[in-house]
């Protein structure tokens, strides 16, 4: 009788399992021997796009990932960093895109999830999340269904494990019509001296499977390709993964108080590729291997396969390495929490991933033939010359719109820029006691309880700015998140990316993703500011076309003293506003572009690297120093948008700004040159911001004063604040509802 | 045996569910539609000397757990032996 | 004195209580296990927010059956000070300590926002030190807060002051904008008639420091704490 998981297998398997032919004759070449079927599904999940970074990882080699605060650079779970006071914090972000699309509630709480498993296996407790969003045209027909799936979703899993989302940003573009983006960050504190890491150390050590019972939720779809395998492949067909955040909150609980004992030497949770990939990095990085017994693994499902068990991709489960005397401590502290905790191998000290089911050997590969060995690509890249095209853009010939009043309202109403407060009203973002920010700053600002001190929050990407030119969209993704920790007063720690792209086999999209990397490498070195984590998703493409390249930036933050923080709103009446930075007047890949002339093009606006720095310090020492009453930064929208913002407080305040346009007023008002923030402060402390500012070189003029009820710009905008605040907080819930 | 239990809301309690399942159902034409209360459906294995003995266990875990009086009527079946 | 915060599996916000009650007030405070039994060694006890055995089913439908609630249960009925905030309120109402239920907020979705409180009545252990008609402000942050109970019953509790907190707008009007999830009344927060426990959905425990944005929440907890000080218990 044939048995499917040990029988060779046939091309047509191969070729349903995404691996190329080359890349099989490699494997049998690292077997020595021809794979079986649960053997080529190991490959192929750990030699995937997803695990293996191979179309990624020489391009990834030039970010920096140095510093003198990096504990754990990428490699790890998540990037971990010193902030001093005996602590450190662990990030990282994560794309959960395809899944979000097929199912917008669960795809999104499961990303949550996992990210926030990734977080606490190193012995972190999550005390802040964010969340990049990208969706299609808010009048595409399956966007409000997609955006009220994915928010609830988010919602749903973070509101219930107690972890406060913070932060995060949201855009709407035909482009993402049919392939959303859904990037979800963490962030946790540990003790710097109690940091876990996922290496199977020791020889003889049990496996210890914890967490949910393994169902075939997410198996593979390869099995699902390949109906000639089985005859019941009905009945294996994957189911879309379900998040249980109730059993996560127990599993979060239960490992933080493990890992106040010294009962396990390593730790890691099950992601993409479930057992699989976290039994084989584990011995990755150990240099060791790993026997499993399959026939323990706690199932929930009848008849699974071993092939099924090793992909399944159910959630909330994590592996541990105990150390053999402390088997019934783990149990014990698993029990506690209503969870089972299983011993389902060992450490080995051959290093090959050794999968047994019930005694007879039904995989066996070597450890580095799924890790080191796995393929890596130097995959062509070529700058379209479509690229020449869309950078055109003959500003002089575009029509200048009569009624700038009107246009800021369009602005403010544009789904891209009003409140995102219908999104953000769905997520706690109390819990845990320490936010002092709350979202619709800038950026977040969380205290960290017995000390003084605070952390900055930010997610960005401008992926217009990406499309119409990567290298300086990356660039700007970098810059821009680091100035929003400025606004706030916060000096930039670290960063973790989540670089969304289309497919990596196309050679515009290689150029793209290059191009990007090479941009944010550069704001990255000249701003100082290491990245620690991040996460590649490819094959962001629909029938053919591709998303904007989108290079999501998170970025974390340190203040010394919570207390001195700035927030976006004016607050006292007859403060001066002043500008920070210059204009340039830069329309192309504006918003205004879009919504006005429905054009996307041009050349993005221009980073000065040298001009950004010394905004972003003048910015911070000023908030240091307790001069500044407001700090917002100038970003979609331009000038006009920014200063619109800074009116919207509680209560809201009015300015009169007497700024005359150098050039054409559309340009002035809604360009998005870099480098810019809008500060107000007491006019007696004006002379001491402009010593600062000149200090770094950086243009810090008055552009007039906080007050009143209106918004006045020149001649060019008057309006009542309260009719623009109400336009701006009504328009993303009509948009979507 | 298996039981299966009905929880729906009690009659004047307000189901926003309701409304917005019956406004979505209005959108898609279904024009029909007077009004739409949304419940809970539950299934009970249960081990039971009989459907006198089923129905009284069923009887307990409505009061007790399954639905909160306040808000919520419950009925349920016996549909007979499982599996 | 000693405060008992209880901890169920899916509670989120004991930790936040805890650090409030020990770090902001100085007071003495112990955590409750759920599985372990409650023998009334404490002379407040607070059951705080979250989702309490995943609010699968109904929310606190199943934290009423657990160990901990039998002993808080008995506790509140012979005159303990009982606090329960959001999943704690839900929870005392499924334990019929407090009468209504709470159910799916009007708009069908999770809501967080900081909200105005108007007392209503300070004749109570848990709002004598603020004053009727005075403003409190603190965040709401559920899906399940809309409060409901019937005509007679809604009678009952004003007739006998028993309507503590309503959400009311930053002049103190009671408004259906204020109100963020629907509730009958604009109803916050109720106790018992005893006046010795006492539900709401807002979240006093993170309006306890300035650094946070306030520090109305205080009211409620130095409320508690100088009435156990006092000695009377109830």
């Amino acid at each position: 009788m044939s048995n499917p998981d040990t029988d060779p297998v046939t091309s047509e398997v191969v070729e349903a399992h995404g691996l190329t032919d080359h890349e099989y004759d490699e494997i049998r070449r690292l077997l020595g021997r021809d794979p079986n079927l649960t053997e080529l599904g190991v490959f192929s999940v750990m030699w995937s796009e997803h695990c293996s970074y191979k179309s990624s990882r020489k391009h990834l080699k030039h970010f920096p990932t140095q510093g003198a605060r990096v504990i754990h650079g990428p490699g790890e779970n998540a990037g971990v960093m010193d902030i001093g006071d005996g602590l450190a914090v662990v990030f990282k972000i994560e794309s959960h895109n395809h899944p979000s699309f097929i199912e917008p509630y669960q795809g999104a709480a499961t990303g949550v999830g996992g990210i926030l498993r990734d977080v606490f296996t190193m012995g972190a407790r999550p005390i802040a999340s964010l969340n990049s969003l990208r969706f299609g045209s808010v009048r595409h027909p399956k966007t409000p269904y997609l955006v009220n799936g994915v928010v609830g979703g988010i919602g749903g899993y973070g509101n219930c494990i107690g972890v406060p989302t913070v932060g995060g940003e949201i855009y709407f573009d035909e482009c993402y019509d049919a392939n959303i983006l859904v990037n979800a960050f963490t962030l946790g504190l540990v003790e710097r001296d109690r940091i876990f890491t996922g290496k199977a150390r020791g020889p003889g050590n049990p496996v210890v499977y914890v967490g949910s019972k393994t169902g075939r939720d997410g198996v593979h779809g390869a099995t699902m390709a390949s109906e000639s395998f089985s005859e019941d492949s009905e009945q294996r067909r994957p189911t879309v993964q379900v998040g249980d955040p109730f059993t996560e909150k127990l599993l979060l609980e239960a490992c933080l108080e493990l890992m106040k004992t010294d009962a396990i030497v390593g730790i890691q949770d099950m992601g993409a590729a479930g057992l699989t990939s976290s039994a084989v990095e584990m011995a990755g990085r150990a240099g060791s291997g790993v026997e499993l017994e399959l026939t323990h693994v706690p199932l929930r499902e009848q008849g699974m396969t071993p092939y099924e068990i090793l992909l399944s991709e159910s959630q909330e489960r994590m592996l541990l390495v105990a150390r053999p005397e402390s088997v019934e401590q783990v149990q014990a502290i698993f029990q506690r929490w209503d969870l089972d905790a299983v011993v389902v191998g060992r450490v080995i000290d051959e290093p090959v991933f050794r999968v047994l089911s019930e005694g007879r050997e039904v995989a066996s590969i070597p450890v580095a033939a799924l890790t080191d060995s796995a393929p890596s690509y130097d995959r062509p890249a070529t700058r379209p010359p479509r690229q020449d095209h869309v950078q055109r853009l003959d500003v002089a010939a575009l029509p200048q719109p009569e009624n700038m009043n009107r246009v800021l309202e369009r602005l403010l109403e544009s789904p891209n820029i009003a409140s995102r407060e219908w999104v953000y009203r769905q997520y706690d973002h109390y819990v845990r006691s320490n936010t002092v920010v709350a979202p619709g700053a800038d950026a977040a600002v969380v205290r960290i309880k017995g000390t003084s001190r605070g952390l900055a929050l930010t997610v960005d990407c401008n992926a217009r700015y990406c499309y119409l030119d990567p290298h300086a969209g990356g660039m700007a993704a970098v810059a821009e998140a680091a100035r929003n920790l400025a606004c706030v007063g916060a000096t930039p720690l670290g960063l973790t990316d989540c670089l969304n792209f289309g497919n990596p086999e196309k050679e515009d999209v290689m150029w793209q993703f290059s191009q990007a990397i090479l941009g944010m490498r550069e704001a990255c070195l000249a701003l100082e500011i290491p990245v620690v984590s991040g996460n590649v998703s490819f094959y962001n493409e629909t029938e053919g076309v591709s998303i904007h390249p989108t290079p999501t930036v998170a970025m974390v933050g340190l203040l010394d003293d919570v207390g001195r923080i700035a927030t976006p709103w004016f607050k006292e009446e007859g403060d001066l506003v002043v500008l920070l930075g210059a204009n340039r007047g830069e329309l192309g890949g504006s918003e205004y572009l879009k919504v006005v002339h429905d054009r996307v093009a041009g050349k993005p606006p221009r980073v000065d690297l040298t001009l950004e720095r010394g905004v972003q310090r003048t910015c911070r020492a000023a908030v240091e120093a307790g001069l500044l009453s407001s700090a917002h930064d100038v970003s979609e929208g331009g000038l006009a948008v920014a200063l619109a913002e800074a009116c919207f407080g509680s209560p809201g305040i009015g300015a009169v700004i007497e700024l005359e346009p150098e050039g054409r007023a559309d340009a002035f008002l809604f360009g998005e040159s870099h480098s810019r923030i809008v500060v107000s402060l007491k006019e007696t402390d004006y002379g001491r911001l402009q010593e600062m500012a000149s200090r770094e070189g950086v243009p810090a003029a008055v552009i007039g004063r906080a007050g009143g009820s209106r918004l006045v710009i020149g001649d060019l905008v008057q309006a009542p604040v309260e009719r623009l605040q109400n336009l701006w907080s009504a328009a993303l819930e009509r948009c979507i509802k | 045996m298996l039981v299966k239990v009905f929880v729906t809301l009690k009659e004047g309690v307000l189901d926003p569910q309701g409304k917005a399942v019956q406004n979505s159902l209005h959108s898609l034409g279904f024009g029909a539609v007077q009004d739409v209360r949304v419940g809970k459906y539950l299934e009970l294995q249960l081990d039971a000397d009989g459907a006198d003995d089923a129905e009284e266990q069923a009887r307990r875990m409505c009061d007790k757990l399954l639905a909160n009086p306040v808000i919520e009527d419950y009925r349920f079946e016996i549909a007979g032996t499982a599996e | 004195m000693r405060w008992g915060v209880a901890v169920f599996p899916g509670s989120c916000d004991d930790d936040d209580v805890v650090h409030c009650l020990r770090n902001v007030l100085g007071q003495d405070v112990c955590t409750l296990w759920h599985k372990d039994p409650f023998d009334g060694g404490c002379d407040g006890v607070v059951l705080p927010g979250g989702f309490s055995y995943g609010d699968y089913l109904r929310a606190g439908a199943m934290a009423r059956f657990s160990p901990v609630m039998q002993g808080i249960v008995e506790f509140a009925r012979a005159g303990g000070l009982v606090l329960g905030i959001c999943n704690g309120f839900q929870i005392l109402c499924e334990s019929g300590l407090l009468p209504g239920a709470l159910t799916r907020n009007a708009s069908l979705r999770f809501v967080c926002r900081r909200v105005h409180l108007r007392v209503e009545d300070n004749r109570s252990p848990f709002t004598r030190l603020a004053q009727p008609g005075e403003l409190l402000e603190m965040p709401v942050k559920h899906g399940e807060g809309r409060y409901h109970a019937d005509a007679a019953t809604l009678r009952d509790l004003d007739d006998n002051g028993q309507v503590l907190l309503r959400y009311a707008d930053a002049a103190g009007e009671v408004s259906d904008e204020a109100n963020p999830n629907g509730s009958v009344d604009g109803i916050a927060g109720i106790c018992n008639r005893q006046r010795n426990v006492f539900g709401l959905m807002p979240h006093p425990e993170d309006a306890t420091e300035a650094v946070l944005g306030g520090v109305s929440g205080l009211k409620i907890f130095s409320s508690m704490a100088a009435e156990i000080a006092r000695g009377s218990g109830a």
